[in-house]
């Protein structure tokens, strides 16, 4: 029996493809790089992290922790961030609320209070996010009285050009645009899976729960929910990571989030490749975080077998 | 009792609160409509709109070349029937759609502030859709193995006759804006990122595990980072990493970026057709001799990809709103032009009639799209 060609051994293969895919790589690695480097040479551009600790001296529009135009770039950076986390983890519970309470509605035996809710969803869902912020924020909020005579609503929230004051403290029209426009665009995306997780309860389950005598809230919070949930986290997790990184949106209405002062830190001082590689660094540390934690919560919802 | 009020009493008032809720949606609803009829009637100036209708549609494309557009418009229009008709061909329902189609083409011909040309090239067009659909729902058998051929191969046509040359006179893709510039960005990065997304699926479900790592980590990285990131990658750093001879313009780099960007996306979905495909297939077709290119190209991807053509719909959408963001880092598209319209000092403020207005585009495009998914999902099921 002759042998084979080696052509034909799977086992040639398994090693003679990955060679090829790690020299095909390497090439075009290699040919990226020595393009990058020449480029920046011809730029007068260093490749380094030094401007990390130069005084930024552009002013930020809002922060929550402290920061003066004297202070350093990394410091307007982290400033940027912080503000990332205060839209993200607001805008993650507030669509959640949104989301659960119209997926709800969507089951609802009610036509009106349905066919409203699905009204929303096909509204939001189907236009661009990046539009629903521009017209929140030039047709809606800029369009609003001055504080003097601010529209209220029983004196406990007040809307004006200087955004939304709450008894105990004022948003500023641009979060209160971002939280706005990221709440209902992902709120319309969750109120679907919401849907989907409720119904693919079986209807068994509303049955015996009815026969049971229980009312139908406590139905929905102690036997649909629970169960819906199992269906409703991987999707959700999704939701909930597109939320954060929607949030980059900020830059069309002049929120200062992360990427919003990582592009005034690119303009002034050029450094695209350390401010992109940081950019990509820190959204990437984001959305793990959220998949960890998400995924956490979703082993303790999951049927426990044993 | 007549069937109304028992309708009402099963639908809106069955429980007290129910009743309540009735009640509280009804005035909601009052109040919102009532103040959108006021503000359009009275305070909206819909001559922004009247006004800048062809900006808002292809922009500053050279006035004497329109009749290029048309003619990409009637190809487009004729496939998309032809297509449907091999779709819903079999479907009884589609009389009435069809008959939606027509008043809503008829009124598009009428009420739109358009010159007397471009209204026979509508009703042109529209004429031609009838047997266009009509040609697939009899031909389907004949026509339907070539459909995605003809849709590839018209893709070369529609560009050339956008772009020129070759005989026609060449316009530049600076030119290209407004709802033609967010149509092609679309539809030149789906099909772009396609092919990079299988790969990119093969090789993130291949046994080569260094070839899966190198396509978990393109993939993953991707999808961590927001797109407008991506698409300033694409315009600032794309140039970099190239050698300097090599120059893209605004356009291409664009694509650049959606393509890197909807190809991590695209892997996702593909994937999740792969893991689709039963083992027993892929066993069938190793006994049956076949090596291991000839299992994917054959037995592997055509039952992947047709379990993921709803998933491909949805990023499709996806992408069409996506492209917005393309306005952000200086393209004239839809939302781009809407821009530079609210800068024209005569219609400054008019903020609301042109977002609601390009709104409604969006709108109209995106929600058929994803009528049609959802469609093809049944019929996919079906089958």
């Amino acid at each position: 029996m002759t042998k084979p060609p080696f052509w034909r051994d799977q086992r040639f293969w398994y090693i003679a493809g990955q060679l090829i895919a790690v020299f095909v790589v390497a090439i075009v690695v290699t040919i990226l790089l020595s393009n990058l480097s020449r480029n920046l040479q011809q730029l007068g551009l260093q490749f380094g992290f030094d401007f990390l600790n130069q005084q930024a001296s552009f002013d930020i529009g809002e922060t929550v922790v402290s920061y003066q135009p004297s202070d350093t770039y990394s410091r307007a950076l982290w400033v940027g961030l912080v503000n990332s986390l205060r839209i993200a983890i607001t805008g993650i519970i507030l669509t959640t609320i949104v989301g659960v309470f119209a997926g709800v509605a969507r089951l609802s035996d009610n036509w009106l209070v349905r066919n409203i809710a699905l009204i929303y969803v096909e509204i939001f869902r189907n236009t661009p996010l990046l539009l629903q912020l521009l017209f929140w924020y030039f047709a809606v909020f800029l369009t609003f009285p001055k504080t003097e005579n601010k529209i209220s609503i029983w004196g406990l929230v007040g809307f004006s050009q200087n955004g939304i004051q709450l008894p105990w403290f004022t948003l500023s029209p641009e979060f209160s645009t971002l939280l706005l426009g990221l709440t209902l665009y992902t709120g319309a995306f969750i109120t679907e899976i919401v849907r989907g997780g409720i119904q693919s309860v079986s209807r068994g389950q509303w049955e015996a729960a009815r026969s049971l005598g229980l009312k139908p809230v406590l139905i929905m919070r102690l036997v649909i929910f629970p169960q819906a949930l199992r269906v409703i986290i991987p999707p959700l997790t999704s939701q909930y990571l597109n939320l954060t990184k929607n949030s980059s949106l900020a830059i069309a209405v002049g929120y200062p989030d992360l990427y919003f002062v990582a592009s005034t830190t690119f303009n002034q001082t050029g450094k695209a490749v350390e401010v992109m590689l940081l950019l990509t660094l820190t959204y990437l540390i984001l959305s793990l975080t959220i998949s960890l934690v998400m995924n956490w919560f979703n082993r303790t919802v999951q049927i426990k077998e044993r | 009792m007549t069937k109304q009020l028992i309708w009402l009493r099963k639908n809106l008032f069955s429980t007290w609160y129910n009743s309540i809720l009735t009640v509280i949606c009804l005035v909601l609803l009052f109040w919102v409509v009532r103040g959108l009829l006021i503000w359009a009637t009275t305070q909206a100036q819909w001559a922004v709109i009247q006004v800048n209708l062809r900006l808002f549609l292809v922009g500053r494309y050279p006035q004497n070349e329109y009749w290029r557009i048309w003619i990409v418009l009637a190809i487009a229009s004729i496939l998309g029937a032809i297509t449907a008709g091999v779709f819903l061909g079999t479907q009884r329902l589609t009389r009435r759609i069809v008959s939606i189609f027509a008043v809503i083409f008829g009124l598009l011909i009428i009420v739109f502030p358009v010159d007397l040309i471009s209204r026979l090239w509508l009703f042109l067009i529209a004429a031609l859709l009838i047997p266009g659909y009509w040609l697939g729902a009899k031909l389907t058998k004949l026509v339907s193995p070539w459909l995605s051929l003809i849709w590839l191969l018209s893709f070369p046509v529609i560009l050339w006759l956008i772009g020129g040359g070759f005989g026609l006179q060449s316009v530049s893709s600076n030119l290209w804006n407004g709802l033609l510039l967010t149509l092609l960005m679309a539809a030149v990065s789906i099909v772009l990122s396609f092919p990079i997304g299988i790969l990119l699926a093969l090789g993130r479900t291949s046994n080569l595990p260094v070839i899966r790592w190198f396509s978990i980590f393109y993939i993953e990285i991707i999808r961590g980072v927001p797109l407008i990131g991506i698409l300033f990658l694409a315009q600032v750093m794309l140039p970099l990493f190239l050698s300097s001879d090599v120059r893209l313009d605004r356009v291409l780099r664009a694509i650049a970026g959606l393509v890197l960007f909807s190809a991590a996306y695209m892997a996702e979905n593909i994937r999740g057709g792969l893991q689709n495909v039963s083992r027993g297939q892929v066993e069938a077709a190793k006994a049956l001799g076949l090596n291991t290119p000839f299992l994917v190209i054959l037995i592997v991807l055509p039952q992947a990809l047709r379990a993921v053509i709803p998933a491909i719909v949805g990023q499709f959408i996806g992408l069409f709103k996506d492209t917005s963001l393309l306005s952000l880092v200086g393209l004239v598209e839809l939302t781009g032009i809407a821009r530079s319209i609210l800068a024209q000092p005569q219609f400054i403020g008019r903020y609301p009639e042109v977002y609601l207005f390009i709104g409604l585009i969006y709108w109209v495009f995106c929600y058929s799209m994803s009528l049609a998914s959802r469609r093809l999902e049944r019929q996919l099921n079906n089958n």
